[in-house]
């Protein structure tokens, strides 16, 4: 038993170091550690400086401009990425649809899609979730009825992330409603363009609307838009879902934060002459966090050494999802228990690109409670929490 | 023994209850909290005229009898509905800090105007590096003949845009921590060299930064005697970290409410979510940690009317603080993560109720201050 890597994969660590070091803009990596969100704009930047070395995709194969990297390489990628705080792609293109145009679409598909997905020329978003369909997913109720070459698609969407950026829109669509709930399931994508499609923006916790409703009223699809088979969406989705599950633990991002934390903590003031890095209750939570990070990273090696030796991801990604997102949201108490009265004004705005205004508090220290806020949708999304551990009584403990 | 409400505490609360139902909904407060000022002064003028204001006042003041049980009561209900009227800040605090810190005169002048709902009050006392620690005083108040020039920077002022008089604590001696030389002074807030950067707190309520440059004001306006006001300080932020607690209790009242509501009617996988057991267990862990806070709080609330020693009265405070700290997480994470995305949306009420809580934990000391206070005692 060993946890090392190899000499061609510590060579390749180097190499993605340097790269980072070297090509992840310096005032990018000021904005995100200072709290600001990074614009569409700077986020496609981002992405052709990928795509130009050749690792805009480290989880597609080669035959499509993928990397081809092994599980190790592509863990290897993703933690340096996260310790340096460089931003993963918006996942709805690259991890979610993507591969299931790879496995379920046409060659025409894919020849259309995938290469925009590539270069980030297109955006996407995912239209899953409905007002009355989250956890319950195939009860979703948006149809689409065919007329003649077309679906029309009459219905809405909710926690649609990003779609006032996105041009095209992967949706489960209800095709047949004669059979079991599963089973009456398309799997269609839609131009955002297409007349008849109106978006609500959803303003979250944090004073920002980072999702949509999008409506759906007699829109009009071409039947050539729907992936593989109709109403054998369910399967196609399950898939996509084992995708969304991979990289979700977090470990990387986890360090990063943990560093940040300890750093704070030693240029917070207690108040009584010493630093919050001297108060033995906020050490205690500190070693906590940091324990339970090096469980969840071990955690994380084992999956990925079963996968390396090419065992499919199965339901052990639940713990990481699990674990992963309710110790991302520790960590956010901690930086509101450091905060303190800094982390109260309410002023999204200051968070945002091109703020004039004067900040509240040192650093973003104000950051910390709208962070709290808008974390708790990690143990509510990908799966709530409640479903994870659904999936870990039935398929790992058989109950 | 008896925990039941008196007559006048009943009155009281069925009081506040009838305002909130007939003239305090989501809606109202939402429009009240994007209005210029952040708070209604309709609300606040009705709340002089009917006496809410008094409730925190000594009758010797000129109050309604200063009973911390009466005043958790109302806070209580005041936090259900999520009230945004400064409260706490202008009549608690400030008018606590007036009621153990002034002379005779500034006392007569002043709190009649705060229990008629005349003068709004802000009190100055938190500095960046002070965290909770309310000895912590580094704006300094250089006395010069019978003038006084103060210089430093204030944070968390509660109030702080909307007061027309501020309370500024500063130190005329002694090194940062010291429990000397800690004076109050009333600074008029139009005056030249305060500058105050006002918004809104995650919960609502007005809150601001306030800057003290050379500011010049009269050596009659020291609340009592040189370099004493510390003990009165700390008297009046427990006070108000009873009323802070009671109305959390209030929210959180709410938030359980709310959520099992919500899970009686949400359905998924053809039932409602309420009939999943994981979640009712859950539920009635909820139920249980607003019965705990609910208790220490009424404990609390108790041994500072009661004959207790100082120590014993701040101990309980604290221990109130402390126990509903964690109770606050637990019953605000659950209410978001049982409602599922719909609690994370600014136009649902749950939303705001954690955002509330939240702001509770933190004020006047957030759980883990307090538990070290309680021990260190």
């Amino acid at each position: 038993m060993n946890a090392d890597f190899t000499a061609d994969e510590l060579q390749f660590e180097i190499e993605v170091q340097e790269f980072l070091q070297n090509d992840f803009p310096a005032e990018y990596r000021e904005k995100v550690d200072a709290g600001i969100r990074l614009s569409k704009d700077e986020l496609v930047l981002w992405q052709k400086i990928l795509y130009k070395k050749g690792w805009a995709a480290p989880n597609w194969p080669a035959e499509y401009g993928g990397t081809g990297w092994t599980a190790t390489q592509k863990h290897i990628f993703a933690t340096e990425m996260g310790l340096i705080g460089a931003p993963e792609p918006v996942p709805f293109g690259m991890k979610m649809v993507a591969p299931v145009i790879m496995a379920y679409g046409s060659d025409e598909q894919k020849q259309r899609f995938l290469p925009d997905i590539l270069q980030s020329n297109v955006w996407w978003c995912q239209g899953y979730s409905e007002p009355n369909s989250g956890s319950d997913l195939a009860s979703l109720k948006t149809s689409a009825v065919r007329d003649g070459d077309e679906y029309v698609v009459n219905g809405s969407k909710t926690w649609n992330t990003y779609g006032q950026y996105a041009d095209w829109i992967f949706c489960l669509v209800r095709t047949d409603t004669g059979v079991k709930k599963q089973e009456g399931i398309s799997f269609l994508l839609i131009d955002m363009k297409t007349p008849g499609i109106t978006l609500k923006p959803i303003v979250l916790l944090d004073g920002h609307a980072e999702v949509n409703e999008v409506f759906f009223d007699d829109v009009r699809v071409p039947v050539s838009n729907l992936i593989g088979e109709e109403n054998k969406g369910w399967t196609y989705a399950k898939v996509l879902l084992t995708h969304e599950r991979t990289n979700i633990s977090g470990v990387p991002r986890g360090k990063r934060r943990l560093a940040a934390l300890k750093r704070l903590a030693g240029n917070t003031d207690d108040g009584f002459g010493n630093t919050m890095l001297a108060n033995a209750a906020f050490r205690t939570k500190l070693a906590e966090v940091e324990i339970e990070l090096q469980a969840l990273e071990y955690s994380e090696l084992r999956t990925l050494a079963a996968l390396s030796v090419g065992k499919a991801p199965g339901p052990e990604s639940s713990i990481l999802k699990i674990v992963g997102t309710e110790l991302a949201q520790e960590m956010d108490e901690l930086f509101v228990d450091l905060a303190g009265y800094n982390c109260l004004p309410f002023v999204p705005e200051q968070f945002e690109d091109g703020f004039q205004g004067v900040a509240i508090g040192p650093g973003n220290t104000a950051a910390a409670a709208l962070t709290y806020f808008n974390n708790r949708k990690l143990t509510i999304f990908g799966g709530s929490n409640e479903i994870q551990r659904n999936i870990i009584s039935k398929a790992v403990l058989g109950l | 023994m008896d925990f039941s409400n008196t007559e006048e505490q009943q009155m009281l609360q069925e009081s506040v209850q009838k305002f909130v139902q007939k003239s305090y909904d989501f809606d109202t407060r939402t429009k009240i909290i994007a209005s210029e000022k952040g708070f209604s002064q309709e609300n606040w003028d009705l709340f002089a005229e009917l006496g809410w204001l008094t409730v925190p006042f000594k009758e010797e003041d000129g109050g309604f009898g200063g009973s911390a049980v009466d005043l958790a009561v109302m806070m209580e209900e005041f936090g259900k509905a999520m009230l945004v009227e400064p409260f706490i800040a202008s009549a608690v605090l400030s008018g606590g800090v007036i009621s153990e810190q002034g002379s005779a005169q500034q006392k007569a002048e002043l709190l009649p105007k705060i229990m008629e709902g005349k003068l709004q009050l802000a009190c100055a006392y938190a500095e960046q590096g002070s965290r909770f620690n309310l000895a912590h005083i580094k704006t300094s108040a250089t006395v010069s003949g019978d003038t006084v020039v103060l210089n430093g920077g204030k944070t968390a002022v509660l109030n702080g845009p909307n007061a027309e008089i501020l309370l500024v604590v500063a130190r005329e001696s002694g090194a940062a921590t010291d429990s000397e030389g800690i004076s109050v002074f009333m600074v008029d807030a139009a005056s030249a060299g305060v500058t105050i950067q006002a918004f809104a707190n995650v919960d609502g309520k007005k809150s601001a930064e306030i800057g003290l440059k050379d500011v010049s004001v009269p050596l009659t306006q020291r609340l009592g005697a040189s370099g004493s006001a510390l003990q009165a300080l700390q008297d009046s932020v427990d006070r108000a970290t009873l009323a802070v607690s009671a109305e959390a209790v209030g929210a959180m009242e709410s938030l359980l409410h709310k959520t099992v509501e919500y899970s009686k009617t949400r359905k998924q996988f053809g039932t409602a979510i309420g009939t999943f057991q994981a979640l009712q267990h859950r539920m009635a862990d909820m139920f249980i940690e607003c019965q705990l806070a609910r208790s220490i709080v009424i404990m609390a609330a108790m041994k500072l009317d009661g004959g207790e020693d100082a120590i014993e009265k701040t101990k309980s405070v604290s221990a109130a603080k402390s126990r509903i700290g964690k109770a606050i997480q637990k019953v605000g994470q659950e209410a978001i993560q049982i409602h599922g995305g719909i609690g994370m949306t600014e136009e649902l009420d749950v939303g705001h109720l954690f955002k509330s809580v939240t702001a509770a934990e933190i004020m006047f000391g957030n759980t883990d201050f307090h538990t070290q206070r309680f021990a260190s005692l």
